[in-house]
């Protein structure tokens, strides 16, 4: 048998392909209790779960927001959330038309006798998790492997580990009815150039491509998160055609054209930058068989989080402020954005060096 | 440093897009001195230098035949040979806009602990040949892996092998100017259906591509030579929107679309056949950012060779029976093959031989 095609293949490969619907992208709203503390106390805000529920709910539920979304990465304490008024979350998405998405890794641990690398743990008992979530409404999820690039780094181990656990929950997920966004996420972290950064990431794909293989994976029943290609976070900045050419080729060379869609990790850019290159790659010429979108947290939250402040009467301020993140982001997949005005909110760099999740 | 940037970056780009125009595609013409024996044995004629360049004339300078091919592979000993006339065949083929091929492996020997799996040899001292082959105006290069379906073949160990084997020569023809055809071919002899050969060819190719980024070659600068997905030559033959279907699918799923185009061998194909296969896969609707073309050897002179067999007389009645073939699978580039017109004799013949030794 070449590729998986157990009772969810026909599902698998359409809810991919609606992911990937060009002019929308997806929402990641799936930070860990630890990690949305860190947001909420960066606005004042107590980090209790009725706090978390109603920012949770002011991103779902803000006014044709989500017609620009084709799926949202929960939390598993959101996904079974409900709305003030006692709907739940799951069907406030998919009465909109997007699809429930749900984090299932349980994060990174060391690898001895490498220089900080890490691999991601969360394979045992997954497929019985990854059922439940199905039931729970859930149709696509996320698990995250992190990479970076040092002088020796990533290591032949680091990418051969992360690689192997990527195919391992992708294909656990598919045969429980969850279409898996592969994410070989390489940290900006350091000084290195463009070149660097493309060389990293043209092996890392690589060697995460021949790994699905060997698992059999349903190639048309994924997606692919991946980071942009740029220069490392101490080095100088460089315009957004570059690193659309750049990143761009380095998917030519690596993503199948049976890949429906790849939907980008903003790591620490700015809401702008994220989009700006996001548009940029959707502007350049020549041949790109996967749609190319968004999966951004901080890149679609930042300002939004900004406004509310955690305070009831800047809700709607804080929803329209979103709206106008997810509809740049829309427009950046079709390669129509114009960009908004420089400064601001949406201008501000999110980069947090050795970013733990 | 990414893949190979080296001094023949841009040009490798340019040829090996020109290869994959549509419309146009390769004549594998690089039969080794003892396969066209064979060839030439089968038409009752002599396998001498004078018949083999004879040969090689009479279908270089096919009037009209050139304008659908980018490329013709040739053997060692044909690079250096020339017109009756005197005009070298390098020549006659840059001025009709064909490049020049050479194939550049020195045939397969067996894998020890294996039934019967092979790799390929011709590593050693590949680079010096390939700069006097450059210097004699090839452009590309053909090495040919062979895998075979069996009950437990192709095993990791000849999948391995030929993969490394490819990516070497690969990375070594590209420092040294020459486009690399990478042919994995997996052999259709077997009684398995068509889902298991693209298994196996998915398998085969992922560890190709796979291979070629381990060796940081620029894939911009290669081309991809495949078998089409098909059932084994004993099982039942199944449609041609099925081979295009199962084949594009694979192509799909393993090869990025950063190599330009799919070269198909015929394997042991009638001439009919595989134009037919490749035409649906023209017609095939799905994503496909790789042009779909032929590099064909028995499957586009086949009924030429039996026109000709070896007399003067017959040259331009072999002449046409050429023609006619380049034509049909030109068209079959651009899937608007209608089939089956002006079929000469032997057309529709298969030119499968069990176990099938190059």
């Amino acid at each position: 048998m070449s590729a998986f095609v157990g009772k969810y293949a026909d599902e698998l490969i359409k809810n991919a392909k609606y992911i990937a619907t060009p002019g929308k992208g997806i929402l990641a709203a799936d930070e860990s209790t630890g990690t949305i503390g860190k947001r909420l106390s960066s606005i004042n805000v107590e980090n209790v779960e009725s706090n978390r529920q109603a920012l949770r709910e002011l991103l779902f539920t803000a006014p044709n927001a989500v017609t620009y979304l084709s799926g949202v990465i929960l939390f598993e304490e959101t996904l079974y959330q409900k709305t003030a008024d006692g709907k739940p979350f799951v069907d406030v998405l998919l009465e909109a038309n997007v699809l429930p998405g749900i984090k299932v890794d349980k994060g990174v641990v060391d690898l001895s006798g490498t220089n900080g690398e890490t691999t991601t743990q969360g394979l045992d008992g997954l497929g019985a998790r990854c059922a439940k979530y199905y039931e729970a409404g859930a149709r696509f999820a996320k698990w995250r492997a992190v990479l970076k690039i040092g002088a020796t780094e990533p290591s032949e181990l680091s990418i051969q580990q992360n690689a192997q656990g990527l195919a391992r929950y992708a294909i656990i997920c598919q045969e429980n009815g969850l279409v898996p966004i592969v994410e070989p996420e390489i940290l900006t972290d350091g000084s290195h150039d463009i070149k660097k950064c493309a060389y990293a990431t043209e092996m890392v794909l690589a060697a995460v491509y021949k790994a699905l293989n060997e698992q059999h994976v349903l190639l048309e029943g994924t997606l692919l998160k991946p980071n942009m290609v740029t220069p490392g976070s101490d080095s100088p900045k460089v315009a957004p055609e570059v690193i659309a050419e750049y990143t761009v080729t380095a998917l030519r060379r690596t993503v199948p054209a049976a890949v429906p869609g790849i939907v980008f990790l903003s790591g620490g850019q700015s809401e702008e930058q994220a989009t700006v290159n996001l548009n940029a790659m959707n502007k350049l010429e020549g041949l790109k068989p996967w749609t190319l979108t968004f999966s951004f947290g901080r890149a679609l939250q930042s300002s939004t989080l900004k406004t509310w402040g955690g305070k009831k009467e800047n809700v709607a301020a804080a929803q329209a402020v979103f709206l106008a993140r997810c509809k740049a982001n829309s427009d950046a997949t079709l390669g129509k954005y114009e960009g908004e005005g420089a400064g601001g909110l949406a201008s501000e760099s999110l980069y947090v060096k050795g970013y733990k999740y | 440093m990414s893949c190979y940037r080296g001094k023949y970056a841009d040009e490798l780009i340019a040829n090996a897009a020109y290869i994959g125009t549509p419309g146009k595609g390769i004549l594998a013409a690089d039969e080794s001195t003892g396969t066209i024996g064979k060839r030439l044995s089968s038409i009752n004629v002599e396998n001498i230098e004078s018949n083999r360049r004879a040969l090689r004339e009479l279908l270089f300078c096919t009037p009209g035949a050139l304008q659908y091919l980018s490329g013709v592979i040739l053997f060692e000993e044909t690079l250096y040979q020339k017109t009756a006339a005197g005009k070298p065949f390098v020549d006659v083929m840059k001025e009709a806009g064909v490049l020049p091929g050479i194939k550049v492996d020195k045939g397969t020997v067996e894998l020890a602990g294996t039934d019967n799996e092979t790799t390929t040899q011709g590593l050693d001292g590949l680079a010096q040949r390939c700069a006097q082959y450059y210097t004699a105006g090839a452009r590309f290069a053909k090495w040919r892996a062979v895998l075979k379906i069996g009950p437990n073949e192709p095993s990791q160990l000849a999948i391995t092998e030929n993969a490394n084997g490819l990516a070497r020569y690969a990375i070594i023809c590209q420092e040294n100017g020459l486009v690399p055809i990478v042919e994995p071919e997996i052999l259709v002899d077997g009684s398995h259906d068509i889902a298991k050969c693209a298994d196996v060819t998915e398998r085969v190719l992922a560890a190709c591509y796979k291979a070629l980024n381990d060796h940081k070659v620029l894939l911009e600068g290669t081309l991809l030579k495949p078998n089409m997905v098909t059932p084994g030559s004993d099982s039942k033959k199944v449609a041609p929107e099925v081979v295009a279907e199962y084949t594009v699918r694979a192509l799909q799923r393993t090869m990025p679309p950063a190599v330009p185009a799919v070269v198909f061998l015929s394997g042991g194909q009638s001439e009919e056949e595989a134009t037919v296969n490749l035409n649906a896969m023209n017609q095939y609707k799905g994503k496909k950012p790789w042009t779909l073309t032929f590099s064909f050897g028995r499957a586009l002179q086949q009924s030429t060779l039996k026109a000709w067999s070896g007399k003067e007389e017959n040259v331009e009645k072999a002449q046409a029976a050429f023609l006619a073939r380049c034509k049909a699978n030109s068209e079959a580039t651009l899937g608007i093959y209608k089939g089956g017109s002006g079929l000469s004799e032997g057309a529709s013949e298969s030119l499968h031989v069990k176990d099938y030794k190059y």
